[in-house]
């Protein structure tokens, strides 16, 4: 799956601004997370046809990266995710980044990865049957 | 030009001068009474140096060496600071201007098949006249649509199938950038080749323009005290600037004495033949250095070197001398990033600090923090390694810098503001 990515810089009000340039374009954020730092920041959501998104948001001078990333459902219980990593893990598998959020129609829990490395995830994937 | 030659021009502008009186009591005060004093070039380097201070003191006309009547034409120097610097041309500057220009222009290969984009200010400023009435004098077809109002630019430079443009360097950059928004393909265009000026710049953005547009980037410089634009222009071999044969350079240390051929100092000039305002030994407070010689272009006589900065552009932050494009050269060599930057100088406490913005582009964009943090440092170890002094790099961006149709601001000095 692909991400959106969006450089935001540190001013105020950015961060609305692209969400509303975000909201005209009738794009729906089904997840989101922000890394800031104390210049700058990266917006990153998921969102239906990040392609068409990305083209869209680049005509309006966003810096926008397409990045791949995955998405996994994992039991909306108590070591849940503990679980799930830890096989990763075992398979070799090298987490950058995670961010959580909840699919309000079956209640279940889904993380979105970046790996280091998209082979050994791919492989991981296909030993755990995930 | 031969010694006698030289001293005969050298003459001609003294006894030229003299008809001011300012010049004539500055003159005596040397000893320098009538053209004949210059024996040598030794009497010649007696005369007190020019400054733009001399001519505002003058203003507006007081500096002019024929009758009013004669003059044809003003051009003035913006004044940021109190009144502008006129400068007059008689019906006979005019036409040497031309010629100059057109020399120059000719070296480059331009003829009157030639479509010339002139996006240089016309009017008091002489950048769009001066290469206007120089593309005249060849024949060659002068579009005379002055600075700014980019989408129009873009769309004569299409339609009328312009061959070479003439602009600033930064605003030739702007033109790229908003031609590759507008979708307007290379193939549609016949630009050949970019005669920029007016502004410092580097071998860098000299690069990047000419691969981004597509051509050929050569350098001009002139200014209003001296003439105007074409006082120096590169031709292809691109090693300097050729210096006109009417025009007598020398290179002075910031002391006023002068340098061995190729060291670098302030470019101080003297007109051989101008009438309207005839100037001897004027400091342009650009720093380059010349060199005397015969080019294959056919050039023979002094080349000088591309301005890298100008005297007044220096900034002494912690006590260290600091040029803008010296963090431009430093932000170019990192690579994938694209030279619009902006300096941001400011004082906490007693200690200077320098800032420096620096626009991410979707090639230099990544979605991980940590390699957005090594970008950043690799800037700040670039830029230290060039100037030597500590820098803080802001990553903004994109269109977040002011675009200028102009001359490009890149300087903010917050000190200053803090002494008022």
């Amino acid at each position: 799956m692909l991400q959106l990515s969006i450089f935001l810089e540190n001013a105020k009000g950015r961060l609305a601004q692209v969400l509303n340039i975000l909201a005209e374009l009738g794009v729906n954020i089904r997840a989101l997370s922000l890394a800031d730092t104390k210049d700058y920041g990266v917006l990153r959501i998921i969102v239906e046809d990040a392609e068409k998104v990305a083209s869209e948001l680049k005509e309006r001078n966003c810096v926008v990266k397409l990045t791949p990333v995955w998405v996994l459902k994992v039991a909306d219980a108590t070591g849940g995710l503990a679980d799930v990593l830890n096989k990763l893990v075992d398979q070799g598998v090298i987490v950058e980044y995670m961010y959580a959020f909840v699919e309000k129609a079956n209640e279940q829990a889904q993380v979105v990865l970046r790996v280091r490395d998209e082979e050994i995830m791919k492989i991981a994937m296909e030993k755990l049957g995930l | 030009m031969s010694h006698e030659e030289l001293l005969k021009g050298l003459r001609k502008t003294v006894e030229q001068v003299l008809k001011a009186p300012y010049y004539k009591k500055k003159l005596a005060d040397v000893g320098i009474d009538y053209p004949q004093d210059i024996r040598s070039l030794d009497d010649f380097w007696k005369i007190p140096l020019t400054e733009k201070e001399d001519l505002r003191q003058n203003y507006p006309f007081g500096l002019f060496a024929e009758p009013m009547e004669r003059i044809v034409r003003v051009h003035a120097s913006s004044g940021t600071t109190g009144k502008p610097t006129v400068v007059g041309y008689t019906r006979d500057d005019i036409q040497l201007w031309a010629k100059i220009v057109a020399n120059g222009l000719r070296r480059i290969g331009v003829t009157s098949n030639d479509v010339v984009q002139v996006a240089y200010g016309y009017g008091l400023f002489t950048g769009g006249m001066g290469l206007h009435y120089g593309c005249e004098e060849l024949g060659a077809l002068a579009i005379p649509i002055s600075g700014g109002n980019t989408q129009r630019q873009l769309m004569i430079m299409r339609d009328f199938g312009s061959t070479v443009l003439c602009c600033t360097p930064s605003y030739a950059l702007y033109l790229a950038e908003s031609l590759e928004e507008a979708g307007i393909s290379r193939d549609e265009l016949k630009l050949r080749v970019g005669i920029f000026g007016a502004e410092p710049w580097t071998d860098q953005m000299r690069e990047e323009i000419e691969s981004r547009l597509g051509i050929r980037a050569v350098d001009i410089y002139g200014l209003s005290e001296i003439m105007g634009p074409g006082v120096s222009m590169e031709c292809l071999k691109g090693e300097g600037l050729h210096i006109d044969e009417h025009f007598y350079p020398e290179i002075l240390d910031k002391e006023g004495n002068p340098v061995p051929e190729g060291t670098v100092g302030e470019l101080v000039l003297t007109s051989l033949d101008k009438k309207g305002f005839p100037v001897l030994r004027y400091r342009t407070k650009d720093l380059t250095s010349i060199s005397y010689g015969q080019c294959v272009c056919g050039h023979h006589g002094w080349t000088m070197k591309r301005v890298s900065a100008r005297v007044d552009d220096m900034l002494i932050i912690r006590g260290v001398n600091v040029f803008p494009s010296q963090v431009e050269e430093a932000i170019l060599s990192v690579g994938g990033i694209e030279p619009h930057y902006l300096i941001i100088v400011d004082r906490e406490g007693t200690l200077d600090t320098l800032e420096v913005l620096v626009e991410v582009n979707t090639d230099s964009f990544t979605d991980e923090i940590r390699q957005l943090e090594q970008l950043q440092e690799s800037l700040e170890v670039k830029i230290e390694d060039i100037l030597g002094l500590s820098v803080k790099v802001r990553l903004v961006e994109p269109k977040s810098i002011t675009r200028s149709e102009g001359k490009a601001k890149r300087v903010i000095d917050k000190r200053q503001e803090k002494l008022l």
